[in-house]
This record gives structure tokens, C-alpha cells and sequence, in this order.
């Protein structure tokens, strides 16, 4: 329909605009946010693919969490205006070139006649395609494995954030080596 | 006929060597010299027992091969370890052993006092059983092996005092020399397996028979390095240079193995050969003329040298040379009789010397010497029996030996008429020089020393290097400070009146046109000689001992006139012949020869081996190289190794876009 | 509406995170590129699961949240501790990797 495709070019534009307000943008402040825009265009995307549990995920969890652990982090660091230092170094002038390499290849990837397997249209999808039922008990009988092992890294994880920035006592502010390679 | 009197008289030395070197901790000092005497004692009657046994075979039965065990066999080529017992071998059995046995008595006195006493009986008994090795030996593999062995053996025991740089150098000069030989005895032994397909004797000679004709070229290349094997085990020219220098080691081991046996082996090895030489003649001659060359270039510098060592080496290069000669014009059994009587006055001219060197303090320069014959009355007499029997004096052993060799020369006829004649002269020269040494020691005004001992008292100096003077000390590696001279030592005194007497009497055995004792008894081994009728005429042989004898005593009259009577007449000879002299001094110039075109190329060659190949190449190119290379990646993959982020970063995506492109090409 | 077309969007998506990891000296703005870079993948990861009919692409783009927060976390962690030790918060300045 139509209407589907307007909704997939907005949401796209959304998504890329985003994506590179994030790299553009000086402030990290305004980096976060144009991710959490970002994510929320993916959101819309996820609901264009029928996969309802997973936007609501995308934008409860990962926007709404793991963003919001983001601004904390900011607000403590502060974040620079400036780089420290103007930068000389050639990745920075060459490395956009090389992503854009690589999209192209992958572009081809895609479009071209490589991917024959690729079909437009998509697949028959039953009933309960997408909704939270049908994912939690693939969690639950399919996927059991790797959602206990998920379980046990974000413990893992979090245990290990706490170890690494806790404040240690008797510890001098360390000098660094000024040297910075090319 | 049993073979185990061959395998005794090779086991006595070897278990004597085994004794001494293996328990010198656990026997009392002087036991030594007695073990090892013993062992070369009861080896020599083991060659006695050989021979009886021998005695009792008729002439086609003595002959015997047996083997102890297979060495190598492959396909139908068998090696064994075998000897062969004949009597050739027989003899040289009973030469070797029974000299042997007198120099290793003379030597349980004259060693005394040295720190190395075990370790000189057990070289000395080495050698002897690789000498015995070598002569009973029945295929060229165990030739071969006594062969090396033997040389080995003269190395050990001439740089016996091994501190001694002079020594060492000597013993390194002898070893090469030898070395050179042993290559070409072993290269005639490939080409004769080659065309003949077997080693041993029996089927070497059958073989050659078949395979060779006259004078084949292989065949004569192949007598032509045995020969020069010969000639550097024997010290002929030109391969002789290490013979005077091998004088530095004790007189004993001059005695024993620089003048009665291991120089002797080239002589047995070409009486020995003697089917290949007789189906060679351009061998054979080349061998004589050398021998006939040989006989006079050392009879002519052993007038001159002042050392008194090395006047008796030149002699015995002279005679070995005679020796040579014999074998080589198919005089086996002369030449093996005079190879007898050689080892008795030689040996005992040497035992004489080791007694006067002694009382000179270890002094051994013919011109401080004089006047002994009041102090040393019996090494007197027995030193002038053996000039008089090195001489050819009428009656003498040496005198039947070495007229038997020119009277059978002459009557080869043609051109060997000039050999023989050089032979006479190389007499004349002997005599000469024989007693030259005779009137210098022992005659004229006494000196210190004599007087010294005439009152009693052996002359002592400072221990020094005789030939260069400088001080040593008497501890191990050293020659140590005691002397002994025969008047007072009862084995060396034995000994040397054992050999005396051996000296005057041995011509018995092969008195011409009264005894041929020998010739009959060595018959069996060169039956098959092509030679083996043609004897002089005994009118000729008579003529031929009549003018040696006559040559003989005019060399000991001229010696008398220049040494004794006419004393101003020896500096006026020297005045006018300075040019000779000094040529003949300096031993014809040889040693400078060699120094110039072998060793200092080969010592340039040296050079610059370890400074171009070693140094440059070796170890700047490759092993340089190959770490240079090894390093130049080691710093690459440093070079990496930045720990930037961002480098790292890029790295990453390099290597995805380039799976990517590759799954991209291989789905298309 | 083509499958396709999501395909192309999350290359692109990808390739802007990748410049930006590239490009960017502040490690914050890494880790939210590297986040874009984890999202283009989970879009693709959806996509597919819509092509073939299975909701197993879906569950591990659940999966990949998770794994994504995590190393937020972690990295969110490791600039606090260097933030605390006075360190320069500059990408170029971590070099204890150097070999």
C-alpha cells in the first residue's frame, strides 16, 4: 500500500538523519539525543516489518534505558565542545571514504544480481508473527539457551561496571604518556 | 699349520696396550716398562712358535689366510677381518717383535724419571701391535687400518714430549706426510677393487693377472700411489722431510720406530705388491731410480749435519733407500735381509746415541761432543760394531745385506748398471759418515762432560730444547732431568749387546754361495716373482762383496784422515766447499721448498677462508642475512602494532569490506 | 515495499556508524556509533525474519539489545573509571595497546 511506503521513507529519512546528526555533532549531549530520534525511526521500521515486541523493546528498553544511562554519563563527564586537539590525523579524512566503500559494496550486495535468494515480497506470515507471545515462547523452548546466557552476561556486565568505577581509595592521579601515535 | 699363533702375536701388544693404559692407576710406577715388555716378549715368541710351526709344513703349505669375522659383505663382495700368515709375514713378525722387544727393555731404563712412563708403554705397545696389524694383515682393508694406525702411533710418540712446541710441530709434520700417503694407498686400493673386484691378497693378484696387462695404465697409476704410500711411510724423497724432525721424540721411539720398523713398511708393502710391480716395470723402475736418488741425496746431508740424531735419520733414509732399491729390481730377499740387518745396527746405533745424549746432558750437537771413549767404554764398542756393520766392514751383517742388494742390482743388467753403481757410491758416502760420527764422539780431546764422567759423575745442565735452546722444566710434557747411560743401567746395556752381537752375526743367515738360509725360507711367498731364478752368479756375487768390502773400509780410512789424523784438513774442506756445504747443511733446501709452495699457500688459503668465506659470508650474509630478514618482519609487524584505536578501528573494517567483496565474487 | 529496501537502509546505517567510529576522538560518540553500528544490524536482522516468515531473527535482535546494553555498560564504565583518574578522555590518547 501507499501508505506503507511513505511511512518506510519517513521513518528511513528519520533514521538516517539521525545517524548522522550523531557522528556529526560536536556536543556528545546532542550526539545522545539524535541516537534516541534514531532509535525511535528504527522503532517505526520494526512496525513496518510486523515486529511489534521488538519496537516496543527498542523503545522501552534501549531508548528509554540505555539512553537515558547514556545522558547520566554525559552529565557526569561533562563532554567537550572542542576536540582537544585539531586533529591531523588521516583516518579522519579517509575513514568516512572507507565506510562509504563499504556500503557501496554492500549496496551491491543487496541490489545486485548476488542476492538472488532475496525475495521482495517476504514470506506467508502465520497469526501470531511478531507478537510477544509467539517471541516468549521462542525464548522460552527454542531460544532457551542463549536467553539464560543473556541473563548471566548482563549480570556479568553489571557487576563488572560497578568493579571498574568504583572509587578506589589511595590511588594518585595518574600522568599519562603524552605521546600520541598517527 | 695353526693360525692362532698369528692371533697371539697380534693379541700380547694389544692386551699389553689395554694393561697399562686402562690400570695406570692401580700398578706400582716401575711395573710398566715390564708389562709391556713382557707382552712384546711373549708376542715375539708367538712368532717364534709361528715360525717352527712353519718349519714344519713342506714349501706349498705355508702358506695360510684365516678370518676372525666378516667386516662387510654385500651381494658377492666379502670383506673379513683376516691374517694372512706366510713366510714374509712370519719374518717381519719375528724383525718387529724381537727388536722391539730389546727397544722396550732399553726404554724400561732410559724413561725413567719421565711423568709420562705409562703413557709412553702404552703408545709403544700401540704401535707395535698396529705394526704387527699391518704385516698380518691378509686384504687391504686391515693394510689400510694397520696402515693409519701406525701413523697415528708415530704421531703420538714423537710429540711424546708434547709441551715441546718444536715437538708437536714435528709430530704434525709427520702426520701429514703420512696422511699423503695413506690417500694414495687407499686411492690404488679403489682403483684395484675397481678393475679386480676384490680385496684381499689372493684374489688382488689373481685378478690383476686377469684384468691387467703389461704396463696397464691403471695398473701403473695404481703401483704409482701404493708407491706413494711407500715412500711417505718410508720417508723416501720426496716425501722424507719428516723424518729428521721426528727425531724430537725420545731416542727409544727413533730407535724402534724411525729406524727398524714402521719405515720399514713401505718395503713390505711393495715386496708385498709384488705381483702388481712385476706386471708394472714403469713402476717398479720409478721406484728404483727414487730409491737409488733417495740413497745418495741422504747419504750426502748426513755429512754435513751437525746434529747427531739426525746424521743416524739420514742414514736410515739412505738405507731404506737400498732397501727400495732391492724390492724394486726383485731382490726380495736381499732386500728383506738387508731390511734385517738394518733393524739390528740401526736400532743399536740409536740405543748408543740415546746413551751419549744422556751423558751429555741432553745435549745432542755433534760439535760439543768428543773424547767418550775412556768414559763409556761399552757404548763405545757397541756403537763402533754398529758403524762397522753400517758400514759394510768385511763380515759384518751389513756388509753380506747390502752387497747382495748391489750385486743383484747390477745383474738386472742395462740401465740398472748406474744404479748399482750410485749404489757403490752411497756406500762409499755411508762409511764415511758413519764413522765421521764414530771419531767426533768418541775420539779427540774429551770434553767437560767426558772428563766429568770419567770421574764418576754424570753431566748435568739446565733442561733445554736441544734444537732451540729454550729452558723447559721437567714436569710432565717435558723430558725429565734424569739420564741414563747404558755403562750403568743393566737393561739398556742388555739390550744393546743383544743387538751388537745380532749385528755381527746376522749375516749367517744369507752368506752367498754358503748359506741361503733366507732366501729358501722366504721362497714360498714369491714363488710366483717372474725373477724368482735370476740370481747373480756366485763368481759375481763375490766380486760384488769384495768391492764393497773394499769401499767400506776407503770410507772409514777417509773418515780417519779428516776426523783424526789431518785435522786442519776438515776446516780446509769446508773453506773450499761452503757452497756444498751449506747446501747439504741445509738438507737440500726441502724443508724451504715445501714452506714455500704448500704451506704458506695453504696457510694463505686458510686466511682466507676464515676472512672472506667465514667471517664475510657465513656470517654476514647468512646468518646475517637470514636475521636481518627476520628482523626486518619482526619490525614490520612492530610497525602494527601502534595501539591506536582508531588504526585498530580501520583495520577492522578493511578486513570485513574484503570478505565481503570475496563472498560477493564467489556467489556471482 | 521491498525487503530490500531495508536491507539498503541498514547498510547505510552501518556505514555512517563506521565512519563514525573512524572518525570521532571522544569515546562516548564511539560507543553511540558503535551503537548505530549494532541497530543497522538488528534492522537486517528483522528484515530477514520478515523474508523468511520466522521469528527467530526476531529473537536475536532481542538478544543483540541485550548484548548492546551490556557493552554500554561496560564502556560507560571504563570512561567513568578514566574520567576519575584525570585521564585525557581523547580516543588517541589510549595507547597501552602499543606493541
Amino acid at each position: 500500500m501507499w501508505f506503507e511506503d511513505v511511512v518506510f521513507f519517513a521513518a528511513a529519512i528519520g533514521a538516517l538523519a539521525g545517524a548522522v546528526g550523531v557522528v556529526v555533532l560536536r556536543n556528545p549531549f546532542y550526539s545522545v539525543l539524535s541516537l534516541v530520534g534514531h532509535l525511535v525511526a528504527l522503532a517505526v521500521l520494526f512496525l513496518l516489518l510486523r515486529a511489534q515486541f521488538v519496537a516496543a523493546a527498542q523503545v522501552v528498553v534501549y531508548a528509554g534505558a540505555v539512553m537515558v544511562l547514556y545522558v547520566f554519563v554525559v552529565a557526569y563527564i561533562g563532554g567537550s565542545d572542542e576536540p582537544l586537539r585539531p586533529d591531523e590525523s588521516l583516518i579522519t579524512s579517509f575513514g568516512p571514504i572507507f565506510a562509504l566503500a563499504l556500503g557501496v559494496e554492500l549496496c551491491f550486495a543487496f541490489l545486485g544480481s548476488g542476492l538472488t535468494a532475496i525475495d521482495g515480497r517476504g514470506a506467508e506470515l502465520g497469526p501470531g508473527y511478531g507478537t510477544p507471545g509467539q517471541i516468549g515462547e521462542a525464548l522460552l523452548t527454542k531460544f532457551l539457551v542463549p536467553f539464560e546466557a543473556a541473563s548471566f552476561l548482563l549480570l556479568i556486565a553489571a557487576v563488572g561496571a560497578v568493579v571498574l568505577a568504583r572509587r578506589r581509595r589511595g590511588l594518585a592521579p595518574a600522568g599519562t604518556a603524552e605521546r600520541r601515535e598517527a | 699349520m695353526s693360525p692362532t699363533w698369528g692371533w697371539l702375536i697380534l693379541a700380547f701388544p694389544l692386551g699389553g696396550m689395554l694393561i697399562v693404559s686402562l690400570g695406570y692407576r692401580w700398578l706400582p710406577e716401575g711395573a710398566f716398562g715390564w708389562i709391556a715388555s713382557a707382552a712384546i716378549g711373549l708376542s715375539f715368541l708367538a712368532s717364534v712358535g709361528a715360525l717352527a710351526d712353519m718349519l714344519g709344513q713342506p714349501d706349498s703349505g705355508r702358506t695360510l689366510v684365516d678370518s676372525a669375522w666378516t667386516y662387510a659383505s654385500t651381494g658377492d663382495f666379502r670383506v673379513d677381518v683376516a691374517i694372512l700368515i706366510d713366510p714374509l709375514s712370519v719374518f717381519m713378525c719375528l724383525v718387529v717383535s724381537g727388536v722391539s722387544f730389546l727397544i722396550h727393555v732399553y726404554s724400561v731404563a732410559y724413561m725413567g724419571g719421565d711423568r709420562g712412563y705409562a703413557r709412553y708403554f702404552a703408545y709403544l705397545n700401540y704401535f707395535v701391535f698396529s705394526m704387527l696389524l699391518l704385516v698380518l694383515a691378509a686384504n687391504f682393508i686391515i693394510l689400510i687400518v694397520g696402515w693409519a694406525f701406525v701413523g697415528a702411533a708415530s704421531y703420538l710418540l714423537i710429540s711424546f714430549w708434547y709441551r715441546r712446541t718444536t715437538a708437536t710441530a714435528a709430530g704434525i709434520k709427520a702426520f701429514v706426510i703420512n696422511v699423503i700417503g695413506d690417500v694414495g694407498l687407499v686411492i690404488a686400493t679403489f682403483l684395484l677393487l675397481d678393475k679386480t673386484g676384490a680385496l684381499d691378497y689372493a684374489g688382488v693378484f689373481k685378478g690383476a693377472q686377469e684384468a691387467f696387462t703389461r704396463d696397464d695404465g691403471t695398473l701403473v697409476a695404481a703401483c704409482l700411489l701404493i708407491l706413494v704410500g711407500a715412500f711417505a711411510k718410508s720417508a723416501q724423497l720426496p716425501l722424507h722431510t719428516w723424518l729428521p724432525d721426528a727425531m724430537e721424540g725420545p731416542t727409544p721411539v727413533s730407535a724402534l720406530i724411525h729406524a727398524a720398523t714402521m719405515v720399514t713398511a713401505g718395503v713390505y708393502l711393495i715386496a708385498r705388491m709384488h705381483p702388481l710391480f712385476e706386471l708394472a716395470p714403469a713402476a717398479a723402475d720409478v721406484s728404483a731410480i727414487i730409491g737409488t736418488a733417495t740413497l745418495v741425496f741422504a747419504a750426502t746431508v748426513a755429512l754435513a749435519v751437525t746434529d747427531l740424531k739426525r746424521v743416524i735419520a739420514y742414514s736410515t733414509i739412505s738405507q731404506i733407500g737400498y732397501m727400495v732399491l732391492a724390492v724394486s729390481v726383485a731382490a726380495y730377499g736381499a732386500g728383506l735381509f738387508h731390511l734385517m740387518t738394518h733393524a739390528f745396527f740401526k736400532a743399536l746405533l740409536f740405543m748408543g746415541a740415546g746413551s751419549v745424549i744422556s751423558a751429555m746432558g741432553g745435549i745432542q750437537s755433534l760439535d760439543r761432543m768428543g773424547g767418550f771413549r775412556r768414559a763409556m767404554p761399552f757404548t763405545f764398542v757397541t756403537f763402533t760394531v754398529g758403524a762397522l756393520a753400517l758400514s759394510g766392514f768385511p763380515l759384518m751383517s751389513g756388509f753380506f745385506s747390502k752387497d747382495e742388494v748391489l750385486s743383484f742390482t747390477a745383474n738386472r743388467g742395462g740401465a740398472f748398471w748406474i744404479l748399482a753403481v750410485l749404489g757403490y757410491l752411497g756406500a762409499g758416502l755411508t762409511a764415511f759418515y758413519a764413522f765421521r760420527m764414530v771419531f767426533r764422539v768418541f775420539f779427540r780431546e774429551p770434553v767437560p762432560e767426558a772428563r766429568e764422567l770419567e770421574r764418576g759423575q754424570l753431566a748435568h745442565h739446565e733442561p733445554a730444547n736441544p734444537a732451540t735452546g729454550e729452558l723447559e722444566d721437567p714436569d710432565v710434557g717435558f723430558p725429565s732431568p734424569e739420564h741414563h747411560i747404558a755403562e750403568r743401567e743393566w737393561p739398556m746395556s742388555t739390550a744393546m749387546a743383544i743387538l751388537a752381537v745380532l749385528a755381527v752375526v746376522g749375516g749367517i743367515v744369507a752368506v752367498p754361495a754358503a748359506t741361503d738360509w733366507l732366501e729358501k725360507f722366504l721362497e714360498p711367498s714369491f714363488a710366483d716373482s717372474r725373477f724368482a731364478d735370476v740370481h747373480p752368479s756366485d763368481g759375481g756375487e763375490w766380486i760384488g762383496l769384495g768391492f764393497g768390502g773394499l769401499i767400506g773400509v776407503l770410507g772409514i780410512t777417509a773418515a780417519y784422515f779428516v776426523y783424526l789424523r789431518d785435522r786442519p784438513l776438515r776446516l780446509r774442506l769446508r773453506e773450499r766447499f761452503d757452497t756444498a756445504h751449506t747446501f747439504l747443511v741445509n738438507k737440500w733446501y726441502f724443508d724451504e721448498l715445501y714452506e714455500a709452495v704448500f704451506v704458506r699457500p695453504a696457510a694463505a688459503f686458510g686466511r682466507f677462508g676464515r676472512r672472506v668465506v667465514e667471517t664475510d659470508f657465513v656470517q654476514g650474509v647468512i646468518t646475517g642475512g637470514t636475521t636481518g630478514v627476520v628482523r626486518a618482519g619482526t619490525a614490520f609487524a612492530r610497525a602494527i602494532q601502534t595501539g591506536y584505536l582508531r588504526g585498530y578501528a580501520l583495520l577492522l573494517l578493511v578486513g570485513v569490506f574484503g570478505l565481503a567483496l570475496y563472498f560477493l565474487i564467489v556467489s556471482s | 515495499m521491498d525487503v530490500a529496501w531495508f536491507l539498503v537502509l541498514s547498510a547505510f546505517i552501518f556505514c555512517i556508524g563506521a565512519a563514525g567510529v573512524l572518525t570521532r576522538r571522544n569515546p562516548l560518540v564511539v560507543l553511540l556509533c558503535l551503537e548505530l553500528m549494532l541497530n543497522a544490524g538488528n534492522l537486517a536482522l528483522v528484515a530477514f525474519a520478515r523474508m523468511y516468515g520466522q521469528s527467530a531473527g526476531q529473537v536475536f535482535a532481542l538478544i543483540v539489545m541485550v548484548i548492546a546494553a551490556c557493552e554500554v555498560v561496560i564502556g560507560l564504565g571504563i570512561i567513568v573509571a578514566m574520567y576519575r583518574r584525570r585521564l585525557p578522555i581523547d580516543v588517541d590518547r589510549m595507547s597501552e595497546l602499543r606493541g
